[in-house]
């Protein structure tokens, strides 16, 4: 086993990121909680920098790195605004869905705006009947005169507003009765394609997240990804591998952001006449929430780069994500209990850390559906 | 034209270690060793005054620092940033270079470099503060220099139009190439490193110039080279102190007024005081 170390490339990237982060992301991040609104104006800031097309190889207008390069990019802006987190990492998850699944013409077409953030990217999969239940979608997609006509209602879409989501529907059933789905680009402003309300949440606001309305929505045939029935394939790809990468990564930035707060907090804060630093009860919280973020980056990375290795990855995820969204919990819960009153004070950051950690919980699956990948992978791999 | 463009950097300590820096109390050197550095934040911005020039121009940009050897992440990060090729001048032999004999140091791999149009500095560095190396390096290249930098003009490729900043306004200046410009944070705003950077950053060639390696004067390098001699150094005492004004308010209004000037704050007479008074009342 070599020495776990990031490469110089690795760290230099993640130098640059932080400096935007605290240029551009810090100053406004409570700003973007507090009247909910989607920071979009810095989306070609981050094209500029490769962020938005971290992982897109430089012929379709990427950086040519990988998944581990991406985990960094969210960690270091999750660390002020997992609004902002969660808004790149979405763009991103319908980004690849285009990427590892689509076409020629199809990344030539989109991926080259989506890399420079002039334009927005989503994946829609979720319904008002439930997320994890995949095949029981209802949205529909049927080829009428070389056309394809969508139909439906897609609901907790983040970036529900993008320029070019990537939407799964219903297209015809298997021999077993169940329902095949397939994949298509819509994009924004096609007849029929709408957005439907916009969700009030309690964590990573400054994202947007709401409905989708398809309602006959006509779109060119080659508008879907891969084949016919592909759509159960793509979905469940791009949403263990790069959507729970990227709330992993959401909630390690979370973590390091609780981190470096509270030991901000513990060192200034001054009772007894010293640094509550000094307190034992104080250093353990610290201790805490230190392990909590050393095992969540661990777990992430070493995910990442199973999947930057080809190697597959799913549950591998699953377990980064489960911890990483549960430790943020529990840290930023850690941090309110160490600044005592001030921890509900929405002048400092601890509240929106927990009320973010919170959120990050639903999004790819909770807590409950990684558990259940966890285990069936285990029983199946772990026999004495 | 294309332009030869020189950018001198300097690797500076992080500010997030700031507090693990000393000053050795016998050399009165700051003592750098083990502290992670950063590209002297002002030096970003002469860098992204070159990277501008040459999109006008086209040409070169070569970025030179004298530093320790692992001043090569500065230089990658600069070459990441968007410059062509980059120098580091390092050797034992010119440690402990105050401001002249590192300035002797750059002008001597500047001339080794050869011809050069426009040569960029931070006006000054976020350690030392001497201000000193950018005026001095124009003087041993004997060509003219303005420091203070916040604005460039490019009239043509042969003369700038540049403003420098002075205590209570600025100066307009027309400047004809080669010349040395001490850039000001006021300058521009540099450009984050993007992920396309760093992977072409990696084919830039970087190389390490040694003493061997310049035409120079043992006398002028490193701490032989150095005239400058710190005298004592001591941590100020900033203490906060508090006093209690009593009395109507327009009357402690005009103690407290009394009071800063005495301390030197810069308060003007206005002739019609109710406009000062009228904020108490």
């Amino acid at each position: 086993m070599q020495f776990f170390q990031f490469t110089e490339d690795q760290e230099m990237l993640r130098k640059s990121v932080k400096e935007f982060a605290k240029a551009e992301v810090a100053p406004k991040a409570a700003e973007w909680d507090e009247q909910d609104c989607f920071p979009i104006e810095l989306f070609p800031t981050m094209g500029e920098m490769g962020i938005n097309g971290i992982f897109v190889d430089e012929e379709y207008g990427g950086a040519g790195m990988g998944h581990v390069e991406r985990a960094i990019c969210i960690e270091e802006i999750s660390r002020y605004s997992g609004g902002l987190g969660i808004a790149l990492m979405t763009h991103h998850l319908g980004m690849s869905a285009i990427y590892d699944f689509g076409s020629d013409e199809q990344k030539r077409k989109y991926l080259p705006e989506l890399c420079t953030g002039t334009k927005i990217c989503g994946l829609a999969v979720t319904e008002p009947g439930g997320g994890s239940d995949f095949s029981g979608q209802k949205t529909t997609a049927e080829l009428i005169d070389g056309q394809w006509v969508l139909n439906g209602r897609k609901c907790f879409i983040t970036n529900h507003n993008a320029d070019a989501s990537v939407i799964t529907a219903v297209t015809g059933v298997d021999e077993r009765g169940r329902n095949r789905l397939s994949a298509f680009i819509v994009e924004k402003g096609t007849p029929g394609f709408s957005t439907g309300r916009k969700e009030h949440k309690l964590g990573l606001r400054g994202s947007v997240t709401g409905d989708l309305i398809l309602n006959n929505v006509k779109i060119p045939e080659s508008n879907i990804i891969g084949k016919s029935g592909d759509g159960s394939k793509i979905g469940m790809a791009c949403i263990g591998e790069v959507g729970r990468a990227g709330m992993s990564a959401i909630c390690v930035g979370i973590l390091r952001g609780c981190l470096e707060e509270a030991v901000k907090f513990a060192n200034e804060r001054m009772l007894y006449g010293k640094p509550i630093a000094k307190l034992q009860a104080i250093q353990l919280e610290i201790a805490n929430i230190r392990t909590e973020y050393e095992a969540a980056k661990l777990l992430l990375y070493y995910a990442a780069s199973k999947k930057d290795t080809k190697q597959p990855a799913t549950p591998d995820f699953s377990i980064a994500k489960y911890y990483s969204t549960e430790a943020a919990v529990r840290a930023s819960k850690s941090v309110m209990n160490l600044m005592g009153g001030y921890g509900v004070i929405n002048e400092y950051p601890a509240g929106r850390f927990l009320r973010d950690s919170l959120a990050s919980i639903p999004s790819g699956g909770t807590s409950h559906i990684q558990q259940i990948i966890i285990a069936s992978n285990t029983l199946s791999s772990f026999k004495a | 034209m294309a332009l030869e463009i020189i950018v001198c950097i300097k690797p500076v300590p992080d500010p997030q270690y700031y507090d693990k820096v000393s000053i050795d109390p016998v050399t009165k050197i700051i003592t750098r060793a083990g502290i992670p550095t950063i590209i002297n934040p002002v030096d970003k911005n002469s860098i992204e005054a070159a990277l501008r020039l040459k999109k006008l121009y086209g040409g070169n940009i070569t970025v030179i620092t004298m530093a320790p050897p692992n001043a090569v992440e500065n230089l990658r990060e600069a070459l990441a940033m968007g410059a062509d090729k980059a120098v580091l001048l390092s050797d034992r032999a010119f440690g402990g270079a105050d401001t002249l004999a590192t300035s002797y140091t750059l002008s001597k791999g500047i001339e080794k470099l050869g011809h050069f149009d426009v040569i960029f500095c931070g006006a000054e560095s976020a350690d030392g503060a001497t201000a000193q190396v950018a005026s001095q390096l124009g003087e041993w290249l004997n060509v003219p220099h303005l420091w203070n930098v916040f604005n460039i003009e490019n009239q043509d490729e042969k003369t700038l139009r540049v403003k420098t900043k002075i205590e209570n306004g600025s100066m307009e200046w027309k400047v004809k190439l080669p010349c040395l410009l001490g850039t000001s944070r006021d300058l521009n705003k540099p450009r984050f490193i993007s992920a396309m950077g760093i992977i072409k950053a990696k084919n830039k060639p970087l190389q390490v110039w040694e003493r061997k390696d310049l035409d120079a004067e043992d006398e002028r390098l490193g701490l032989a080279g150095s005239p400058t001699k710190a005298g004592a150094v001591f941590t100020p005492d900033i203490k906060r102190k508090s006093e209690v004004l009593s009395g109507p308010a327009d009357e402690i209004a005009d103690k407290i007024i009394e009071k800063l000037r005495a301390a030197g704050v810069n308060i003007p007479v206005v002739d019609n005081a109710c406009a000062i008074k009228g904020v108490s009342q």
